[in-house]
């Protein structure tokens, strides 16, 4: 009895939240066939909003994979002082709201901060730009590859390494042919978990990003801006590519995810 | 001297764990390095191969100072107590790896991998992945990657400690014999005596941090430098206020000169050996007499003998 119960208020719980949702879009965006969808999608606002994203969350992702797997090595492999804040530090973007991260980096950043203003007469725009926003982004994914790869590298320990080492390799040696591969799926997981959650970013994205159409506007501020013009088709193609992506994503993760632990043993 | 080790102290943080450790290791021989668990033995071998750096003292390997050498540059071999196999690569990458990092020809690299494979009996397995073999295999493939590359020192951290004790008798002997062939001056952790004794041409007694005694295995069997030693290296027994091994002690039913009376407490068979276990003076002891001995001299429970150590027999004399 309680076992029934239970499933249906699982199955009511994704219904509502998830499935009715998501459905709707897609009916919303497919419901006058495939041609305006792909219309709404080729408009140049909506091509460079890609482009954007595409940009923003590429570069955010290449920096949280190299400082991911150099974290993670610093963490595991080392002790030094401060060891447990760095840590701490690490989780913090899972806590803090992304709204947050925005106006903080607007602080830093801003053209009226010290920072900001010298950056600027460098000639590096910062806030309302590119860079302000594969910052914001680099934040809020910073945990994804760190906190994948960590159990991992635990798992592995050293001694592949030393065995390495005394076999003649370096330091870069054996990075490349041992640790590497012995943590390429956990790697591949946190990217593909990176990469999923700076293309859907809005928050932070939103607050630094200035909000300017054609020019700073991600696909996430694309879908809320067009929305709220009223081009409702715009909006739900958007957001239905948007979804699309993060199944794809989804699925790759569900692919690394097995052989990660077949790889284990 | 292929390996000296002089004066080599260590801690982690607040333990010392070696302390003042002088080692010399003779070109070509193979050496047991035999102590109880925890006296340091690992410790000692990973300074030798540059895997942990001594607080103080030298390391000297083929006369050359290693004491600030990396391990990439000892060119020492050294297998792992848990194998420590690539996971990733075949058993034929695994062997290669040290030649493929020397950036050797293809060919030769094939040449002499596969002439290591066929030295461990591995040669029909090359393709496969470590998790494809057993523990045995696993560690004659570490053998035959470590001794790839040719190094001046081959160190062996408790080689068969993680195997079964069938499969490790086998390898000892296997060990043995290709340590003939190759001739690769070896250092092995133990801390099985047995494995010891029958194994290496030296042995070095390791405990608490410090050497003990060194010596080939007849000279420390039979003259442990003291009780501990001796306790560690073969079974001993109390008689008299002496330490004694019990295959050592004449057993006679009638009183004889310097001899100590006992009362037979039990008696087990173990195949061909028989233990006796007596109490004498107050404390108990046992003696190990053959299955003929034991018959002939029809022991039971409750039987008065006389006990004194054999002529020659090594005894240590306790300290009370
Ligand atoms: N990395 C380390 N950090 C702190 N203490 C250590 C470290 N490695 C070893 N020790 C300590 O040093 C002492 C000697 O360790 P070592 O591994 O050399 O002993 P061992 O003779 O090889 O013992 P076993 O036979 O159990 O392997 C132990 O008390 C151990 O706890
Ligand atoms: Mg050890």
């Amino acid at each position: 009895m309680a076992k029934h119960v239970l499933r249906v208020v699982a199955v009511v719980y994704v219904l509502f939240l998830l499935v009715l949702p998501v459905a709707l879009i897609v009916w919303r965006t497919f419901g006058d066939g495939l041609a305006p969808f792909a219309e709404a999608l080729t408009s140049p606002s909506a091509l460079h909003a890609f482009t954007v994203t595409l940009t923003v969350a590429g570069w955010a992702v290449l920096a949280n994979t190299v400082f991911g797997v150099g974290a993670a090595l610093l963490l595991v492999r080392h002790e030094f002082p401060g060891k447990r804040l760095l840590g701490a530090f690490i989780d913090l973007p899972m806590a803090v709201s992304p709204v947050v991260v925005g106006l903080a980096l607007i602080l830093v950043y801003g053209r009226f901060s010290p920072l900001g203003g010298l950056l600027e007469s460098w000639g590096i725009q910062v806030i309302f730009s590119t860079p302000g926003m594969v910052l914001a982004t680099v934040f809020v994914s910073l945990p994804l590859v760190v906190r994948a790869v960590v159990p991992v590298l635990e798992e592995l320990g050293d001694e592949q390494e030393q065995a390495a080492h005394t076999l003649g390799a370096s330091r870069l040696q054996s990075f490349v042919r041992i640790t590497l591969p012995g943590i390429r799926w956990a790697l591949g997981y946190g990217v593909v978990l990176c990469l999923a959650r700076s293309l859907g970013e809005y928050g932070a994205v939103a607050v630094v990003s200035g909000r300017l159409v054609d020019q700073t506007q991600t696909l996430t501020l694309f879908v809320e801006e067009r929305f709220q013009n009223f081009d409702q088709p715009a909006a739900f193609a958007a957001a239905t590519a948007l979804a699309l992506i993060a199944v794809v994503t989804l699925l790759f993760t569900k692919l690394l995810r097995p052989k990660d632990r077949s790889d284990g043993n | 001297m292929a390996i000296e080790v002089r004066d080599v102290n260590k801690s982690f943080g607040t333990t010392p764990v070696l302390h003042d450790v002088s080692l010399d290791v003779a070109a070509g021989s193979l050496t047991a390095l035999l102590g109880p668990s925890g006296g340091g033995k690992s410790t000692l071998l990973r300074v030798i191969a540059g895997l942990e750096r001594p607080d103080t003292g030298t390391v000297r390997i083929s006369g050359v100072d290693a004491t600030r050498l990396s391990p990439q540059r000892r060119n020492v071999g050294f297998v792992f107590q848990h194998y420590a196999a690539f996971k990733h690569l075949t058993v034929f990458r695994n062997v290669a790896f040290g030649l493929e990092i020397r950036k050797r020809p293809k060919d030769e690299i094939r040449k002499r991998v596969m002439e290591l494979l066929e030295l461990v009996h591995l040669e029909k397995l090359a393709d496969r992945y470590p998790s494809q073999l057993s523990g045995g295999q696993r560690q004659r493939m570490a053998l035959a990657r470590a001794l790839a590359v040719e190094p001046q020192v081959l160190l062996l951290d408790e080689p068969f400690g993680a195997l079964d004790a069938q499969v490790r008798k086998e390898l000892r002997t296997w060990l043995r014999r290709l340590h003939d062939e190759v001739h690769v001056t070896t250092v092995f952790v133990t801390h099985d005596q047995e494995e010891a004794i029958e194994v290496a041409d030296t042995i070095v007694v390791l405990a608490g941090g410090e050497v003990v005694q060194a010596g080939s295995p007849g000279e420390v069997y039979d003259n442990p430098a003291n009780p501990f030693v001796m306790r560690f290296l073969g079974p001993v027994t109390e008689i008299g206020g002496s330490l004694v091994r019990p295959h050592d002690i004449e057993i006679s039913p009638d009183p004889v000169e310097g001899g100590s009376p006992a009362v037979v407490s039990r008696v087990v068979r173990l195949g061909f050996e028989v233990r006796v276990e007596v109490e004498i003076g107050g404390h108990e002891a046992w003696v190990q007499v053959t299955r003929e001995q034991a018959d002939r001299l029809g022991l039971g429970p409750g039987d008065t003998v006389h006990l004194r150590p054999a002529p020659g027999a090594r005894s240590l004399v306790l300290a009370l």
